[in-house]
């Protein structure tokens, strides 16, 4: 027995936490931080309502756990191109600022 | 309050309170080893929830994969000083957006679930199966070839990247 | 085990067993290196400590607690210390859910093959730490290679685990054990093989130890330690070793089987026995083979070990269809 207020609250604060960390940080790599929170916090309710709803049929009953693995494997494959986008951005200018403003000749190859 | 509800938050405030450190920390390294404990965190809220398989999997990914690729790449990304932090202006107008966001999301998810105590009823992990490899097979498979798509494009972008400069 | 005994005493009971066989099957492995590297070598080995040398590691870790415990001024302080730490608790937890015998498990749960492959996937978090919180060059530089390493032999470790998974048809390593049959030596070959070389690759161990290359990194992330941490980081590494020894026992020697297996006791000696083998060959390797290069290693990873695991995974479906 558990109250599902509960994860819904963590679901809430993480959302914003993920909200605040991709508006506030100016590091490329933190603003990806900032990313995966909020993809942690709609695999975190993907996963309360799979557990304290009941389905019916296969499809209804494990919507919840097999979509969060599915959120997963998705986060992986957007962290994969994410970060070697940043890796070329920080060849290409020497740092990762977002905030920086754009150099001369920097921005086409 | 049972036992669960005791359980679940303990590990949620763990989960919350090193997830804003993750978005607060000062240093590049803090914040993404903060991360990591959140990411352990929202593990441990799986296995309260009952969906062994998607902590033992978020684990595997996650921390083992996501994170130490996101702390490799802050090591190559490290030459330049990056200031972390903007000015404060935006953090304020950003902290105000996350409060707003949470605020509306907490409600309306608090709202719609209701105040009374549920059983947990999610699947086994053999339902799990059931469910991956059939009504969702195809989608599955979708995921592999996004998966392979996303390898390709990650070592094309890495490395002609540095081949133009 | 017997199970009359109320939860909490045998819970207690239990972590007590698997923390003294923590503590104690990494010095025997380390004992027998000392010992397996001499003769191999075709020298002594250390033996002035006891009869034959076998109190040197007694030795060593007297030596180890009366070292100062330094932090560099330039490190991270509280990522510095908690590292050592981080890096050897996942073997811990590995340890408990790996069965020696039939009922010869401190903790017995459904997906024990996946619980090992995620906590000791969190032990490179600690040697990150560590390549990063020294606030060295070099360490930073053996975080770098070692982060890269191993997120590259993860996936044929994966991959190969996955296989004996399908061909067993459970993710419990009990399971797995009592679904082996001995001509799975052939029909996983091939991914024995692979995983032997990711875990050595996982461990960080020569031939891929290119993160704590001496000559060129100096100690990689290990650098600025010393004293007890030092000797935890030894510790999760050779933890390490017998965990994956273990693991490798149970994927694909069969554990316990073996003949008179029905009696409990000789099913763990078996379990033991293999272990030590795989452990030896463990050995074998750091004697017999010189350090990969960086690009070489990568290149092992990703061009053969992880061909290798697809087909064998791809052997293994056709197998188990076939079968069934």
């Amino acid at each position: 027995m558990i109250h599902p207020a509960l994860p819904s609250v963590l679901v809430a604060v993480l959302a914003g936490l993920g909200v605040y960390g991709i508006l506030a940080r100016r590091h490329a790599v933190l603003v990806l931080v900032g990313v995966e929170l909020i993809l942690g916090a709609a695999g975190l309710l993907l996963v309360t309502v799979g557990s304290t709803t009941v389905g019916e049929g296969t499809a209804a009953a494990t919507s919840g756990p097999v979509l969060t693995l599915f959120l997963i494997t998705i986060a992986a494959a957007e962290v994969v191109v994410a970060l070697a986008v940043f890796l070329a951005l920080s060849r290409e200018r020497g740092h990762v600022d977002l905030a920086a403003p754009l150099e001369d000749g920097s921005s086409t190859p | 309050m049972s036992g669960l509800d005791v359980l679940f938050l303990a590990v949620g405030l763990l989960t919350a309170g090193s997830a804003l450190l993750a978005v607060t920390a000062g240093r590049v390294l803090h914040a993404a080893l903060w991360l990591v404990v959140a990411l352990l965190g929202l593990a441990g809220c799986y296995l309260v929830l009952g969906a062994e398989l998607v902590a033992l999997v978020q684990l595997l990914v996650y921390v083992g994969a996501v994170v130490v690729l996101i702390l490799v790449a802050l090591m190559l990304t490290r030459a330049g000083g990056v200031p972390v932090v903007t000015s404060g202006g935006q953090r304020a107008g950003a902290a105000v957006v996350g409060a707003a966001t949470t605020l509306l999301l907490g409600t309306a998810l608090v709202g719609s679930v209701g105040r009374d105590r549920v059983e947990l009823t999610g699947p086994d992990n053999a339902r799990v199966a059931e469910g991956i490899f059939g009504v969702y097979v195809w989608p599955f498979e979708l995921l592999s070839a996004l998966l392979l798509l996303a390898l390709v494009a990650g070592v094309a972008i890495a490395r002609g990247g540095g081949k133009r400069s | 085990m017997p199970s009359e005994l109320p939860l909490l005493v045998e819970v207690a009971l239990k972590a007590a067993v698997v923390l003294a066989v923590f503590l104690t099957m990494p010095l025997a492995l380390g004992q027998l290196e000392h010992k397996v590297m001499g003769h191999m070598q075709g020298r002594l080995g250390p033996m002035e400590a006891g009869p034959h040398g076998i109190l040197q590691l007694v030795a060593d870790g007297i030596k180890f607690v009366q070292k100062e415990d330094v932090t560099p001024a330039a490190a991270d302080r509280p990522v510095f210390r908690l590292a050592p730490a981080v890096a050897l608790i996942p073997y811990l937890v590995a340890l408990a859910v790996i069965p020696f015998g039939a009922a010869w498990v401190a903790a017995d749960v459904p997906g024990s093959l996946l619980l090992v492959l995620a906590v000791t996937s969190v032990g490179v978090i600690g040697t990150l730490m560590a390549g990063w919180g020294s606030g060295n060059k070099y360490s930073l530089l053996g975080g770098m290679r070692a982060g890269a390493q191993l997120v590259s032999y993860e996936l044929p470790l994966v991959i190969a685990a996955a296989s004996v998974a399908m061909a067993a048809g459970t993710l419990s390593l009990t399971g797995i054990v009592q679904e082996w049959s001995w001509w799975w030596l052939l029909w996983q070959a091939p991914a024995a093989l692979v995983f032997l070389a990711a875990s050595v690759a996982e461990l960080q161990r020569t031939p891929f130890d290119a993160p704590i290359a001496d000559s060129e990194v100096v100690f990689g992330p290990l650098t600025e330690y010393t004293g007890l941490r030092f000797a935890f980081f030894l510790l999760a590494e050779y933890a390490g070793m017998v965990v994956m020894a273990l693991l490798f026992t149970v994927l694909f020697l069969g554990g316990w089987r073996g003949p008179w297996d029905e009696i409990a006791v000789v099913g763990v000696l078996w379990t033991l026995l293999k272990a030590a083998v795989v452990g030896v060959v463990f050995l074998w390797l750091r004697v017999a083979w010189p350090r990969v290069r960086e690009d070489q290693l990568q290149r092992f990873a990703w061009l053969v070990l992880l061909p290798v695991a697809l087909l064998q995974l791809a052997v293994t479906g056709v197998g188990v269809v076939v079968l069934q």
